[in-house]
């Protein structure tokens, strides 16, 4: 006997919560307890009076199982609003991440030559080493990561997405 | 300005203007300060269980029977993780509570200190939401929160932890209004869209062969959705079924009434799931057990879907039409429209001829015997001396809890208790507890089976203690029945572990904690037996000896159609394929 498998979307959700312990554990905890899958996740407070988290989450799944996760999410207690940004109209994403590159000679010029086509920063530098801080979508950090790993990567952090939809109205 | 008190005293104050009357609990050291708060006072009633999972089922129990919230109050550490069955059994059933556990001091967290464990962490997925509560001046608005979301929307366990400085430490307490609660983010709907239900009305008037699909929402919604079902019924037409948590919404001596559905349902119900042209889902959720093979999963309907949680719709089976609502309110705004609309059911005759066709297979039959006593006709005669009392029944889970629900017929709604999502063994004898103590005046009997019941069979003391008449009546075939006959559709009759064998003397046990015990050995002692059950004014056991190989029929095997129901004569012996094996 095998398992089937069925074909599946990436969406990116936007959750407000309120601020309180343990309301991570409650999100994740609900995505690994319904076998859904999580790509990535953010958070941090976004309110003056930090009472409300956003929580930016991107995940696969069938159209089916997204709209399970969506009602799954927006029936927690703490949960003020979910919002399927995917399939609301046009966002946009980035992500952060900070890259490690080590080398000397050409590797090194090349590295810093590639940053500046994608508009990495030099936040440290040593004599053999850089480190590069560069943000935009999932794909252009995958792609320049893809890159550096030619000239000598050693080492990523990032960020995850944060997302937020366009045009003048808020969530 | 009032004058401070301390957590302990907060917490029965806050209980108290809750309108709680009854607590199941068992102490431990880290809720001794409540239990000395308990001590001085007389208007909550404590129920000292044998074991803290009795304590939660019995809640269950008590909340199912009155449709108020079941309050549980247990130690730390074993007190809270012996509580986590009975909290996922309420979760399943929708069923409300508030498990009230007692934690370590909060300096003494994630220390693993003695009796230590993460409470909130492990009944996080097991609850409809959970607190730890570290400053006493948020206690008093935590517990009115809790019973809220209990009792609210889709109901659910709720679990306070409340560590032990905390029940200590002196804070105000002052009673919050429901909009004063710190979740703002939680309002469930209620009131469905006027729209839909229009568009709904439309739908059922329209259809030629409609049935009313009914499930444990129109119970929870409250005594007035069981009234509303009938009228939706009477203006419609339409014939009604209904899942093992729906029985009792709809009465069973009505012309409409086609029985129980799914995996143990009638035939006619299941066929006409099958053939329907619409199904109206009111308060039910598509269960695998009530659904059997999903692509075979009544092919020809459209479907309406009314429930409370809007996570129940479309998550198993698409609907045409989905309506997020309180499935009373819902149906009385359909009644309304109905009339308002001067809506005429179609002819529904044709409909209702097939139906009697697929009954006239009489699927509930089962087989006589002079020598042994069958577990349906054992059913049967028990409802027969006792259904004019109106009693409650609760069941443990298995083969009984099905003959149970196949032929103990209902006629209102919160009488039938069982453990239907979960499937939780060890349900029956504490839920009975805690329903007769919420209706004192009740005939409550516990439907077992001889395994089920020795799971929280320390029950028993409970029951002597507060004088509490319940009957317990044992369909005792000596096999763990379900598993035995599993073993015999799916695994050619290989019985792996599903004998029961040293079985206690259950008419002795039944004496030694001071009840009366009744033995039943033969077809010609049941009505004497079930009498004799009757007429003692306390507790009882019954051991009834029934056939020890019989099957529950029908049923529908795993991963089949409704269409592929098994009857009683078919021949079930044999082994199933992979697939099938996976399909639970």
């Amino acid at each position: 006997m095998h398992i089937k498998q069925e074909a599946t979307e990436r969406h990116t959700l936007s959750v407000t919560v309120d601020n309180e312990s343990g309301i991570l554990a409650r999100i994740a905890g609900l995505f690994s307890a319904r076998g859904y899958n999580i790509d990535s996740l953010t958070v941090a407070d976004v309110t003056e009076d930090e009472k409300i988290s956003r929580i930016t989450i991107v995940t696969t799944g069938t159209p089916q199982v997204i709209e399970q996760v969506v009602a799954q999410l927006d029936r927690m207690v703490p949960v003020h609003k979910v919002t399927d940004l995917t399939a609301l109209a046009p966002h946009v994403e980035r992500e952060l991440a900070l890259v490690k590159v080590v080398g000397t000679g050409d590797h090194r010029i090349e590295a810093l030559r590639l940053a500046e086509v994608y508009r990495a920063r030099v936040v440290d530098a040593t004599i053999s080493s850089f480190i590069f801080e560069v943000t935009g979508g999932t794909e252009k950090i995958d792609k320049f990561l893809e890159l550096m790993r030619e000239v000598g990567l050693i080492e990523v952090a990032r960020t995850g997405v944060a997302a937020i939809g366009r045009g003048k109205e808020a969530l | 300005m009032t004058a401070e008190m301390t957590g302990a005293d907060i917490l029965i104050q806050a209980l108290n203007d809750l309108g709680v009357e009854v607590v199941f609990g068992y102490p431990g050291g880290a809720v001794l300060p409540i239990y000395d708060a308990l001590f001085k006072q007389n208007r909550i009633r404590h129920i000292l269980v044998r074991h803290e999972a009795g304590a939660v089922h019995a809640a269950e129990g008590y909340a199912r029977s009155t449709g108020k919230p079941g309050v549980v109050l247990v130690t730390s550490g074993p007190g809270a993780t012996n509580a986590v069955t009975g909290i996922a059994d309420a979760l399943l059933d929708s069923i409300p509570l508030v498990v009230l556990t007692g934690q370590v001091g909060t300096p003494l967290i994630g220390s693993d200190a003695f009796q230590e464990c993460d409470t909130v962490g492990i009944t996080r997925h097991c609850t409809k939401h959970n607190y730890l509560v570290k400053d006493p001046a948020q206690l008093g608005d935590v517990i009115h929160e809790a019973f809220h979301i209990a009792t609210s929307g889709r109901p659910g366990p709720v679990v306070v932890d409340l560590p032990k400085d905390v029940q200590v430490a002196s804070a105000l307490y002052r009673k919050p209004s429901v909009q004063a609660l710190p979740h703002k983010g939680y309002r469930p709907q209620v009131k469905a869209d006027p729209a839909l239900i229009e568009e709904a009305v439309a739908m059922i008037a329209a259809a030629e062969r409609p049935i009313l699909y009914t499930g444990g929402g129109v119970i929870n919604s409250g005594p007035l959705a069981s009234q509303v079902l009938r009228e939706l019924a009477r203006v419609t037409g339409a014939p009604v079924t209904s899942t093992l948590m729906g029985l009792g919404a709809f009465p069973a001596s009505s012309g409409q009434w086609l029985g129980m559905l799914g995996m143990h349902g009638t035939y006619e119900a299941n066929m006409a799931m099958n053939k329907a042209d619409l199904i109206v889902c009111l308060g039910a959720r598509f269960d695998d057990r009530v659904t059997g093979r999903l692509d075979a999963f009544a092919p020809h309907s459209k479907k309406i879907h009314v429930d409370i949680d809007r996570s129940s719709i479309n998550k198993i089976v698409r609907a045409d039409i989905g309506i997020v609502g309180d499935v009373g309110r819902a149906m009385e705004d359909m009644v309304k429209i109905w009339k308002a609309g001067q809506h005429q059911a179609r002819n529904l005759a044709p409909w209702f001829e097939q139906i009697d066709g697929w009954r006239a297979r009489k699927s509930l039959k089962f087989p006589a015997s002079t020598k042994e006593i069958m577990p349906q006709l054992a059913i049967r005669k028990l409802w027969e001396a006792t259904h004019a009392l109106k009693p409650i029944i609760t069941t443990e889970v298995g083969q009984h809890q099905m003959w149970a629900a196949q032929h103990f017929d209902f006629e209102g709604p919160n009488k039938w208790l069982t453990s239907g999502g979960l499937g939780t063994m060890g349900y029956g004898l504490p839920a009975a507890i805690g329903a007769q103590l919420g209706n004192p005046n009740a005939l409550v009997i516990d439907i077992a089976g001889e395994a089920s019941i020795q799971m929280n069979i320390q029950e028993l003391g409970t029951a002597t203690q507060y004088r509490l008449p319940v009957k317990v009546f044992i369909l005792n075939n000596e096999y763990m029945g379900m598993v035995r006959q599993w073993q015999d559709l799916t695994y050619a009759g290989r019985y792996s572990q599903s004998y029961s064998d040293a079985l206690p003397d259950f008419v002795k046990l039944a004496e030694a904690y001071g009840w009366k015990g009744v033995l039943i050995e033969k077809p010609e002692e049941l009505e004497a037996g079930i009498a004799a059950m009757l007429e003692h004014d306390g507790p009882v056991i019954v051991d009834c000896r029934v056939a020890k190989l019989a099957n529950c029929f029908p049923m529908i095997p795993s991963g089949a159609a409704h269409t592929d129901m098994i009857l009683e004569a078919d021949e079930v012996v044999g082994e199933m394929d992979d697939e099938a094996k996976a399909l639970v």
